[in-house]
């Protein structure tokens, strides 16, 4: 049986792990590559980094952190952030990530989804959405949250999967950093527009907020950063707490 | 001992080195390539593939002898080789992802999409699934049976021959995810992102 991944996002800027709270107010905590080899160590199912001002900054740094990772680490990196073409990916890719993550540059073109598929398969393609409730839908937001696509993230979702996405990152931006769980409505609403996996992102506090993401939102994949990074929880405690709740995970 | 990894510009293969070199530290020599005097001359040969049936097909193709060094290689010397993925999808006679393709024909089977039960099963499938070992293999040495392995992939292989599997995982259906037919190889899964237990299937093989 398939069993549901737990995968722990590291916030990367500059070459330096950081955690930010909706998007701002970022605190220095470590070294990525050293941070990922005690999760995969620790039995994350996934690593994920994202380089979160890379739009605007200049990341080569980015590329060292992914090689150096590569070389310890086992299980398949994500990396996203400031993706903004098929040769960053081509890129990304070289250095060892497994999957890269596609936020700013799909929304602006889909072209880059199709092309990157098409060239290094759906596999390893994941579109990251950042999302946020305006009235009764979700708009997408580009630009690491800062602006507002105008694009039905349920259109867009769907969208991403005929241009050859192989998963997508759902990031609820009300929710991202605030600890109180995560936009089940929304999780729920784009896993059933899709038949793509979803790795629900954004607002895990406690345990069973993960329980709700997989059991309630569909998701495949719940990625979490604060309670894996602040020592609230280990991913391992997380597995047991989920297998506990009749959740298939890898333990 | 020398280990050829075939790189022919086919998608990301850096995990898959990466992982042969965590392993070989300095006791064989890894060599990646797709230099076919370099293939020919190698004890063993690791085959991965990304992206399509098709596009990978065509990828070897377009290196210049390079299907025939890898027949000769497999099937006149019959010298070990490993097929990751769509590495061990092109064993088969005939892919049907994109459009109808030729295989290596080395395992007479097909490959084609994988059931998802009407949108019942998302695709691709992808995370981590145990492997159900039903035949004893040598690349299965020490590892438990229904250790868990990582997938990626929405097509599958399906041999005409069931006697060449020897591991299926449950998803939708009963996915081969590995077979072995006398000195072939190939796993679905991806042993190279399948932390200690891919670790140590990668061992085996380089053991052989």
């Amino acid at each position: 049986m398939l069993k549901n991944r737990i995968i722990p996002c590291l916030d990367v800027k500059n070459g330096r792990v950081v955690k930010g709270i909706n998007f701002v107010d970022l605190q220095d905590a470590g070294d990525p590559v050293e941070q990922a080899k005690i999760y995969s160590d620790g039995g994350a199912d996934e690593i994920c980094f994202l380089d979160i001002t890379a739009s605007n900054e200049n990341r080569d740094t980015i590329y060292e952190v992914v090689k150096e990772t590569s070389k310890k680490c086992f299980v398949p990196l994500t990396v996203g952030g400031g993706v903004r073409n098929v040769e960053d990916i081509n890129k990304l890719l070289n250095c060892g990530a497994d999957k890269v993550s596609i936020n700013t540059a799909a929304v602006q073109d889909a072209n880059v989804v199709v092309e990157s598929s098409k060239k290094f398969g759906s596999q390893c393609i994941v579109v990251a959405i950042d999302a946020k409730k305006n009235g009764d839908k979700w708009d997408v937001y580009t630009h690491g949250g800062r602006n507002n696509s105008g694009l039905d993230a349920l259109e867009f979702a769907k969208k991403m999967e005929v241009s050859g996405a192989g998963e997508l990152l759902v990031t609820s931006m009300d929710r991202d950093g605030t600890q109180i769980g995560y936009d089940i409505e929304l999780m729920k609403k784009i896993s059933k527009k899709v038949n793509i996996p979803l790795i629900a992102s954004g607002g895990v506090g406690i345990l069973d907020h993960m329980v709700e993401g997989i059991k309630e939102g569909n998701a495949s994949a719940v990625l979490a950063a604060s309670i894996f990074h602040y020592g609230t929880h280990s991913v391992i405690e997380a597995k047991e707490y989920l297998n506990s709740k009749g959740i298939p995970v890898r333990i | 001992m020398k280990l050829s990894i075939v790189d022919y510009k086919s998608g990301n293969i850096s995990s898959v080195i990466n992982s042969f070199k965590e392993v070989a530290k300095d006791k064989v020599n890894i060599e990646v390539t797709s230099d076919i005097k370099k293939i020919g001359s190698s004890d063993k040969v690791v085959l991965p593939g990304q992206g399509s049936f098709k596009s990978c097909i065509e990828a070897l193709n377009n290196i210049s002898g390079l299907v025939d060094e890898l027949n000769e290689f497999a099937i006149n010397k019959k010298k070990p080789l490993l097929g990751i993925c769509v590495g061990l999808q092109m064993f088969a006679d005939v892919g049907y992802e994109e459009t109808e393709t030729n295989g290596l024909g080395w395992i007479s089977g097909k490959v084609s999409k994988i059931d998802n039960q009407n949108g019942k099963y998302k695709l691709p499938h992808i995370g981590w699934n145990e492997i159900n070992i039903v035949k004893d293999s040598q690349i299965f040495k020490n590892i438990e049976n229904n250790s868990h392995m990582y997938f990626v992939h929405s097509y599958e292989f399906i041999p005409n021959d069931n006697k060449v599997i020897s591991a299926t995982t449950d998803y939708s259906t009963k996915v081969v995810c590995s077979v072995e037919k006398e000195n072939i190889f190939g796993t679905q899964f991806h042993p190279e992102k399948s932390d200690k237990a891919g670790l140590k299937l990668v061992n085996n093989f380089i053991n052989l």
